[in-house]
């Protein structure tokens, strides 16, 4: 495969694309060996922080490709310019799909409304900060020592989901002038006059009338910017790595929160331009409609099902359906409006779910797994459970003590039950370590109890 | 219009590092770290110190998980699958045994490393993380040993001790030279010849004395099994051969095969003089102090009756004086203030006399390390700056 058919096809194809209707900022293409394009996929980004759980997921990585099961065909970075990697090695027809499986990509990150976004508060150039961002934490290991930052990152990747995408990356710090907007958005005035109502319990320090403001005025989900900003005994470079963490976080939600919907545009438009290209010889179609098979199926070919719902063939499903009996322009409305949550409850029908057999399934030791329903609500909520809340347990900072100690509160209530004590208890050591106060975390244990678990520095 | 793509293939740069790998290594220093800090759990086996069996433990260690908050696993697991199947269907029937996979698709298969050390690695790191230095064997001073040893040919010896490689290659030197040889003649034959050589004893005993009184509990004998298998390592690093015994008192003294000797529970006193008497007679008797480098180590919990005060001390002294070193380890799990104990005593005044003795008091494992590195610089006869 030489660079030069691969850009000339590649031209065409884009050409095809435009007059189908897709808009996308440039696409820069980098032709990269396997093993970094392993390594852009184990940690997210093509440079980035060094961490050791890094080196896991890699190890992790290198046994499933050994065993034949992982192929890696794209990653591709939203910005201006977006950014995709294809793989060196890999079949010029391969690699023609993926161009056009880029291009929808590069389409969808600039039409959502998520992506926008979160381009408008990052920049475009988030390859070349988190770049910048890990030769400083490099720095930062040459000053003080692989120790200290390893136990810094620790905490910050352990609570990298742990951000409210709802507020800006660029947040200003909490105002400290009396009772501000910020309280006023989670007490309306029925809640006042509730609370004022005979019988309520009366709220204990109102009465003292602080003269500063409590912090946090409200229960804080964005913990990491929380601690990059509230911690009593952080040094700058150490809030600086919370930061890092999560802006890098702020970069990934989007894909993470569309991944349905993103994949399966993708994949629909990589199809449809590739059944389109006249121009592309027969056997290099056939060739790349394979891979396109190998790729968008519901379960490998050996088997008869699948435990686990493929996003690409889901998605590619649910959009083909939708420019079918809708149109071109209502589904580009979609993709502007609509994440994951929305776009399988309004558009993943009792009929489409049917025809794809989705299931619900249990499992528990003594029953084995069994099928459960088929209900399409049931199979929604199941297909979106995993990604409620950016994929973890709601825990907001709720107070700071006089003595700069922590309290973590778990919404068990929400999340229909308490935590795993044992990795909680862990977390809590390695926030405790780089927070230097005692942290307690509130949550449930077994039977619903309340639960108190508690780091106290040494 | 113009195209808004690039195609590039510019990463030489790649090569020269892998991210991946350098946090892979990382992941794996902290693996052994994390070995090494349990350590001790590692070599709980009841014969662990005779009978070390391949001298390798093999410890599963998984791969480290990088903790995340995450939601408590719920009594049955949900989650959304697709293929041909109805309601009701059994994918895979329940079981005492938790069910392979039933985490769903999205799960990483756990990978668990079988990570064999070598009690000798065991003990390097140990060594190394101590820093500790090696011993060095007792000079034989005063004490004249030599043994015979083969040492280069001469023209003449006794017939059992002809050198034939030699011999033969005489012989065909000669025959390259000579018009009409003959196969051999007298003036090729060479003979290995002996040599009296002063030598250093290479072998090695460990007497192990322990006090099996009642007052010695599961939290003291398991302190001194410890300190006992590790002195015992540091010293195989040294020697060739090394010959173990091992002496349980309370106030008499009997010789156990290993397994048992931290079971022995005796009752009545404690007269630490009965085992001293007992290596004694060992010593004297199977281990000559020209032919071995002795070491006794003592365990005890530093309680001893009064009046066997002097009988200890007089054979002590003259076990000092026989063997390299005599470690003593005062075992006192969970005490806060540590007053002289009457063992303590013993020892401090031998110490004073200049005799080859030692003793250190632990509380906990961690002391164990500290006290290791105190008996080991002593014996090294380095300054102990501690």
């Amino acid at each position: 495969m030489t660079v030069a058919t691969l850009s000339d096809y590649a031209a065409r194809i884009e050409a095809l694309a435009h007059d189908l209707g897709l808009v996308h900022d440039p696409v820069e293409f980098e032709l990269v060996p396997e093993n970094f394009m392993m390594e852009i996929s184990v940690y997210g980004l093509p440079v980035r922080m060094p961490h050791w759980s890094f080196g896991v997921r890699y190890i992790h990585q290198l046994i499933r490709r050994s065993m034949g099961h992982s192929r890696i065909f794209e990653v591709m970075f939203p910005g201006d310019p977006c950014h995709a990697f294809l793989v060196d090695g890999n079949t010029l027809a391969e690699n023609v799909l993926v161009t056009a499986h880029v291009l929808g990509h590069a389409d969808f990150a600039r039409n959502n409304e998520l992506f926008a976004r979160s381009m408008r508060m990052a920049g475009g150039h988030i390859l070349e900060q988190s770049a910048a961002r890990a030769h400083r934490i490099d720095a930062a290991v040459g000053a003080h020592g692989l120790d200290r930052v390893e136990a810094v990152l620790d905490a910050a990747l352990a609570l990298e989901a742990h951000i409210d995408v709802t507020r800006e990356l660029h947040r200003p710090p909490y105002s400290t002038a009396a009772p501000g907007p910020e309280p006023a958005t989670d007490e309306n005035a029925f809640r006042r006059r509730y609370r004022d109502l005979p019988g309520e319990p009366r709220r204990a320090g109102r009465a003292e009338a602080p003269l500063r403001l409590a912090i946090p005025p409200h229960p804080e989900t964005d913990l990491l910017w929380f601690i990059a900003h509230y911690a009593p005994e952080l040094d700058g470079w150490e809030r600086d790595i919370f930061l890092a963490v999560r802006e890098e976080s702020f970069y990934f939600h989007p894909v993470f929160a569309c991944q349905i919907m993103n994949e399966g545009w993708a994949s629909y438009w990589h199809a449809r331009l590739l059944r389109e290209a006249h121009f592309l010889p027969q056997d290099l179609y056939v060739s790349a409609i394979k891979a396109h098979s190998d790729v968008v199926r519901p379960y490998a070919a050996d088997r008869q099902l699948s435990l686990a719902v493929n996003p690409y063939h889901l998605g590619f499903s649910i959009w083909e359906r939708i420019v079918e009996s809708e149109g071109l322009e209502t589904a580009r409305r979609i993709c502007r409006d609509e994440d994951d949550f929305g776009f399988v409850r309004n558009h993943l029908d009792r009929e489409l779910a049917e025809k794809l057999d989705l299931f619900v399934y249990e499992a528990n030791p003594r029953d084995g797994i069994r099928i459960a329903t088929k209900d399409i609500h049931a199979v929604r909520e199941a297909i979106l459970a995993p990604k409620f809340n950016y994929g973890v347990p709601r825990i907001a900072a709720t107070k700071l003590d006089a003595d700069g100690g922590l309290v973590l509160v778990h919404d068990h209530a929400a999340d229909g039950r308490g935590l795993d004590l044992d990795r909680a208890r862990r977390v809590l050591g390695y926030l405790g370590r780089a927070w230097r106060r005692p942290v307690t975390l509130v949550t449930v244990g077994e039977g619903g109890r309340e639960r108190e678990l508690a780091y106290r520095p040494k | 219009m113009t195209s808004r793509m690039r195609i590039g293939a510019e990463t030489s740069w790649y090569e020269l590092f892998s991210r991946g790998g350098r946090d892979w290594l990382r992941h794996n220093e902290k693996v052994r770290e994390a070995v090494r800090d349990n350590l001790l759990d590692l070599i709980s086996a009841p014969d662990m110190i005779t009978h070390p069996g391949e001298r390798t433990v093999r410890v599963p260690v998984r791969l480290l998980e990088h903790a995340r908050f995450r939601l408590a696993d719920p009594a049955s697991q949900r989650g959304a699958g697709q293929g041909k199947a109805g309601v009701g269907d059994v994918l895979q029937p329940g079981g005492p045994e938790p069910a392979e996979g039933a985490e769903g698709g999205g799960e990483q298969g756990e990978v668990k490393l079988l990570v064999e050390l070598r009690i000798d690695d065991i003990v390097d790191w140990l060594w190394d993380e101590l820093e500790l230095p090696d011993l060095q064997a007792r000079p034989r001073a005063g004490i004249d040993v030599s043994e015979t040893v083969r040492e280069g040919t001469g023209r003449r010896g006794p017939r059992a001790r002809l050198d034939r490689r030699r011999t033969v290659k005489e012989a065909v030197k000669r025959r390259a030279i000579q018009p009409n040889p003959v196969p051999f003649t007298d003036d090729d034959l060479r003979f290995h010849q002996l040599a009296q050589r002063p030598i250093t004893a290479i072998n090695a005993v460990v007497l192990f004395a322990l006090d099996a009184s009642g007052s010695m509990g599961d939290a003291e004998r398991r302190l001194a099994k410890t300190f006992f298998f590790f002195a015992l390592q540091g010293i195989r690093r040294q020697y060739r051969r090394v010959e173990t015994r091992f002496i349980a008192h309370t106030t008499q003294a009997w010789e156990f095969p290993e397994a048992e000797f931290f079971q022995v529970t005796g009752t009545g006193g404690t007269a630490a003089s009965a085992a001293f008497a007992h290596a004694l007679a060992l010593v004297r008797e199977h281990y000559d102090p020209a032919q071995y480098n002795g070491y006794l180590y003592y365990a005890s919990d530093g309680e001893n009756a009064f009046d066997d005060r002097s009988a200890a001390a007089a054979r002590l002294g003259e076990l000092a004086r026989l063997l390299n070193y005599v470690g003593y380890l005062e075992t006192r799990p969970g005490m806060q203030r540590l007053a002289a104990t009457e063992m303590s005593d013993v020892f401090a005044a031998l110490a004073a006399g200049g005799a080859a003795v030692g003793h250190q008091v632990v509380r906990e494992q961690r002391d164990l390390w500290q006290a290791l590195r105190r008996f080991f610089v002593a014996r090294a006869g380095e300054p102990d700056d501690l």
